[in-house]
């Protein structure tokens, strides 16, 4: 019972400000309101039993990305003000695909019989990935690590001023 | 009543339904990317709800997440820098006047 109310606060967290970081005419506003959608989510994690996942979580998303987004917003501060307008005007073309898919894709989850596991995870998962990292997924690992390098060089490159 | 996988997937879909309204309605190209980054995020609840449920013992489903978070990562810092690059030389960031291929 307790675990079914955490879900439900920690899903009204999730879903309330995500509700205002695509509505809202306030651009700073939206950006603020990622934070509390991460830590939703970081909440579900820990609820799953990924406690690695959800520290990552906290420090990419929470504090580096929204970090970033709101350091853009103030750069380019001519496209952002409050008095400009926020939406395009394919608003409702655009809620009636977003709610179709939601619609359909709640069907096919809700409708679907997963083969369910009923087992225990262990009771750390953190050194389990970092086994699995460096043995069944190294491929992925180093690609993902050569990914980094060059989104690092190409965002310095595309950034950079013309001289 | 306990908390199974079907409660996860639904606020995930309802999650990357509310990411997919705002990058469809969005005229500022960083908020588009804020809609990018809610339905990475569904996607992720996906990954780890379904490697708890479906498979307790594995741990695939928490190393793609963390793939996908570090290429959502390299996504916002190049979209970003792609974004500050049409400011500096266009003037504005909002997508439905970005429309010239050359200058």
């Amino acid at each position: 019972m307790g675990e079914l109310a955490v879900f439900i606060i920690l899903s009204a967290v999730i879903l309330i400000p995500g509700v205002i970081v695509v509505t809202s005419g306030n651009i700073v506003r939206s950006a603020l309101s990622l934070v509390p959608t991460f830590f939703g989510v970081t909440g579900f994690y820990i609820m799953l039993q990924a406690e690695f996942v959800a520290g990552i979580q906290v420090l990419i998303y929470a504090g580096a990305i929204t970090v970033l987004i709101l350091f853009v917003i103030m750069l380019t501060e001519g496209g952002s003000g409050v008095e400009v307008r926020q939406v395009n005007e394919q608003v409702p073309l655009g809620a009636t695909a977003a709610l179709w898919l939601a619609f359909l894709m709640l069907l096919v989850f809700v409708r679907t019989p997963w083969s369910l596991s009923p087992g225990r995870p262990p009771a750390y998962s953190a050194p389990a990935i970092g086994q699995s990292f460096l043995t069944n997924y190294v491929l992925i690992f180093e690609v993902t690590s050569l990914v980094l390098l060059v989104a690092l060089i190409g965002a310095i490159v595309i950034a950079r001023r013309e001289e | 009543m306990t908390v199974g996988l079907t409660h996860y997937l639904v606020v995930s879909t309802l999650l990357f339904g509310l990411g997919l309204y705002g990058v469809l309605t969005r005229r500022n190209a960083v908020a588009n990317l804020m809609g990018i980054e809610l339905m990475l995020n569904a996607g992720n609840i996906n990954l780890v709800a379904f490697n708890r449920y479906v498979a307790p013992g594995a741990v695939a489903g928490h190393v793609f997440a963390l793939v996908v978070i570090t290429l959502a990562a390299c996504e916002a810092a190049i979209g970003l820098a792609l974004v500050m690059a049409a400011y500096r030389s266009l003037e504005t960031i909002h997508v439905d006047e970005i429309n010239v291929m050359k200058w």
